[in-house]
């Protein structure tokens, strides 16, 4: 059977940076170090020809897998149309990742929001700040182990129990 | 042709200040145009020509908040929305008031996480409170009619406290 054009890049990609490779219904993703994914990118993008980065994001598997988080990269490219996933486990409190943001200059919102969503922080990162809540918000709420909500359902058991602990406005 | 054709002349009406004062408040109350939700539509439904809010002299949907009396919190404040509601309420003039419209806006509703606000009664003070997921234009109406009732049962003239 003749070599797809996705089949030489992960091939290349094994050998130069031994990256490990997972399908799932024809999708690929590769498996990269965080010290490696930017020069993959850079790789990537320069020789072949994955010029765009449709989407940055990541995914928390707290507490089924360690470590914990996955950052998703996932490239395209226009020329072959090929779309290929790469992503980056990393774990701790305070996960760091090096920013791509030289290669793909896109990466700077993805990368602000993955940092206030997930608390990942990326490294060079010429601006991480938060993008989508309050700026003095506290915490990282797609963590897993971030509380849902701030108030308990009411019912008629707990009625006066969550009425006196409600918040309420100055007229 | 007026009235006074039918009733004759009538001269001179009595009344109190007090009911006078109520019932200029009520006939003209205009709410903000203010939607944050899917019960937006409902709201402009409720302003639209089969519904016809100008029934109750509210045709007119003010977006300055300096010139509005009623604020219709239609949807589901967002944690990140909420200071800026509140910002809206204190810029309105007194007296004014708030109408909390539809689930979200009185209890959280269904979206019950972080980023919502379990009832927009947590920044502003609410007076009508109105169910349903969204409620229909026939419920916004008996909301505000339930409001006027309020405004017209209360006496703006006593000394407070």
């Amino acid at each position: 059977m003749e070599t797809t054009y996705l089949e030489l890049v992960v091939r290349d990609l094994r050998e130069r940076f031994g990256v490990t490779e997972e399908v799932f219904r024809d999708e690929v993703s590769l498996y990269v170090k965080p010290e490696q994914i930017v020069e993959v990118c850079q790789v990537l993008r320069d020789e072949y020809n994955f010029d765009f980065l449709a989407d940055l994001t990541a995914v928390d598997y707290w507490p089924q897998q360690a470590p914990r988080f996955h950052v998703v990269y996932q490239l395209y490219s226009y020329l072959h149309n090929v779309s290929l996933r790469l992503r980056v486990p990393v774990d701790g409190e305070e996960p760091e990742v090096p920013t791509v943001e030289g290669v793909y200059p896109n990466a700077n919102w993805y990368e602000r929001e993955v940092w206030d969503m997930f608390g990942i922080h990326f490294e060079g990162h010429s601006d991480l700040r938060r993008i989508l809540m309050p700026f003095d918000w506290v915490g990282h709420p797609l963590r897993k182990d971030y509380p849902l909500g701030y108030e308990e359902p009411q019912f008629t058991f707990n009625f006066h129990d969550i009425e006196r602990k409600k918040p309420r406005p100055r007229e | 042709m007026g009235v006074e054709t039918k009733l004759g002349n009538m001269g001179i009406v009595t009344t109190t200040l007090e009911e006078a004062v109520n019932w200029a408040r009520t006939r003209a109350m205009w709410p903000l145009l203010f939607g944050l939700a899917c019960c937006a539509i409902e709201m402009m439904a409720t302003a639209a020509s089969h519904y016809d809010l100008a029934r109750f002299g509210m045709e007119l949907m003010r977006p300055s908040p300096r010139q509005a009396d009623l604020m219709i919190v239609a949807g589901r404040v967002t944690r990140k929305m909420a200071p800026v509601l509140r910002r809206l309420y204190d810029q309105m003039a007194e007296p004014k008031w708030v109408i909390a419209m539809g689930d979200c806006a009185s209890c959280g509703g269904v979206f019950n996480n972080y980023a919502v606000l379990q009832g927009v009664d947590e920044v502003v003070p609410v007076d009508v409170y109105v169910a349903g997921c969204p409620p229909r234009p026939e419920q916004l109406i008996h909301g505000i009619l339930t409001l006027h009732a309020k405004v017209m049962a209360s006496h703006p003239l006593r000394q407070q406290g």
